[in-house]
């Protein structure tokens, strides 16, 4: 949702047309997470149909400009006003693999926490060069920008304090012997995808 | 980075107490810094990390092993030898400063060249020097007590850079400071090595370990350098009696 509340907010500034959307929410982003120009007319359509946005004139080359409403602007209000709350059902890619790793048998999951570590450790390296190029701030631009590296960097250094985290809660598992791989379970769950009915040609 | 060795441990172990009650907290340790590098070590506390930075720097002898200072075999030296080493080639940046408070920062980033016989004259054009690297010139005559965390973190590394010392032993050097601060007096380490110094930078914090050139780790006393990635075949425990 946050494309959606930023473009809003750009908005809020005076009006725009889609592909000008699109250059000063990269410019405000660091190029980060680029958008497409259908991505941001699917966006306006909806907005307008919420009625947050509604068209207002064209220049002499055709671009069709929006324009926030009073509904618009409050929504923006409310959305710079409010935290962002990250919902704890958002599937953790990572998370997922080395719980399911740990499950089960012939994996050497100190390995699979190496690896990702090495890859993590890396991204951070690349992130932080990437910074050590710019000095202090010289616009709200690199402002903006290096607020998105930090973001990212921080995201690197707490998985990796996580991996390894990770890996001492393995050491303790595997020691008091709470590390076992997990068979298949025989109580059966009773609820499931019915089986065909097999025809007598094939039930053979 | 170039080609160049600044330091070179092998196959260094140490351990406390003997017997059955002996601590080993290096084991057969192999590390390389060329000039250019920083090397990052990471490791959980107690790992022995900072053991090894003192027995990098020559302030602690290992039970085995050697330590090779810009060519320089430290077990073929004395004490007094090792100590001029210190002087004339390396620096260590500590968590805590370490300065001396009735000195100024300049004498503090001179006091390893007068010690080692240099003119007052010479001393202070080359201390200037190495406190103009780390932006710090207009606070040369200011006591360390005057000085802000950040500002005394960089008098320490242009203590540790000053006239012909190029290896930078860094202990969690932002361990005292706030995150910006922290990130500035990285920025200088990082740009002394850019500069042709090498260094280890010692941290149990990923963030920091980012600005080196490698990363290796700390464990079990041994140095453990990730940066392999294994094949897919190495995750996979071969199974046994098959």
């Amino acid at each position: 949702m946050s494309v959606r509340q930023s473009l809003l907010a750009i908005l809020d500034q005076g009006p725009c047309y889609g592909y000008q959307l699109r250059s000063e929410f990269d410019r405000r982003t660091g190029s980060t997470w680029p958008l497409n120009v259908g991505q941001i007319y699917n966006t306006l359509d909806r907005l307008e149909r919420d009625g947050l946005v509604e068209k207002a004139d064209h220049d002499t080359e055709g671009q069709i400009y929006y324009r926030i409403t009073d509904t618009g602007r409050a929504e923006v209000a409310g959305w710079l006003g409010s935290p962002v709350v990250r919902s704890t059902a958002t599937r953790d890619e990572l998370a997922i693999k080395l719980a399911v790793a740990v499950t089960l048998p012939g994996v050497d999951i100190g390995r699979v926490i190496q690896v990702q570590r090495t890859a993590t450790l890396r991204t951070l390296q690349e992130l932080t060069k990437t910074k050590s190029a710019t000095d202090a701030p010289e616009s709200s631009e690199d402002l903006a920008w290096l607020l998105v590296v930090d973001s990212l960097i921080f995201a690197a250094e707490a998985e990796v304090r996580w991996l390894d985290h990770s890996e001492s809660r393995l050491a303790r598992a595997s020691a008091a012997g709470h590390a076992a791989p997990l068979p298949l379970s025989t109580e059966v769950p009773k609820r499931g995808r019915p089986a065909k009915i097999h025809t007598a040609a094939g039930a053979k | 980075m170039s080609d160049e060795l600044l330091l070179q441990l092998d196959g260094v172990s140490m351990q406390y107490g003997k017997g059955e009650t002996a601590i080993t907290a290096l084991s057969g340790v192999d590390l390389q810094v060329h000039a250019g590098e920083l090397v990052a070590i990471m490791g959980a506390s107690g790992s022995g990390k900072s053991t090894l930075l003192t027995i990098a720097g020559g302030l602690t002898t290992p039970t085995s092993g050697e330590v090779i200072v810009e060519g320089e075999w430290l077990s073929t030296m004395a004490a007094a030898g090792i100590a001029a080493l210190r002087r004339r080639t390396l620096g260590f940046v500590f968590q805590d400063f370490n300065l001396i408070p009735a000195l100024t920062a300049l004498e503090n980033v001179t006091l390893p060249l007068e010690l080692d016989g240099w003119k007052r004259r010479k001393a202070r054009s080359v201390g200037l020097d190495a406190l103009c690297a780390v932006e710090l010139t207009d606070r040369a005559d200011r006591f360390p007590d005057d000085l802000s965390g950040g500002q005394q973190q960089r008098v320490a590394i242009a203590r540790a850079i000053v006239g012909t010392r190029r290896l930078i032993l860094a202990d969690e050097p932002t361990g005292a400071l706030d995150s910006t601060t922290g990130e500035v007096v990285l920025r200088m380490l990082r740009g002394r090595v850019d500069n042709g110094a090498g260094g280890i930078l010692v941290t149990h914090d990923a963030r920091h370990a980012a600005w080196a050139d490698r990363i290796v780790f700390q464990r079990d006393g041994r140095i453990i350098d990730e940066s392999a990635v294994p094949s897919v075949d190495q995750l996979l425990i071969p199974a046994t009696g098959a």
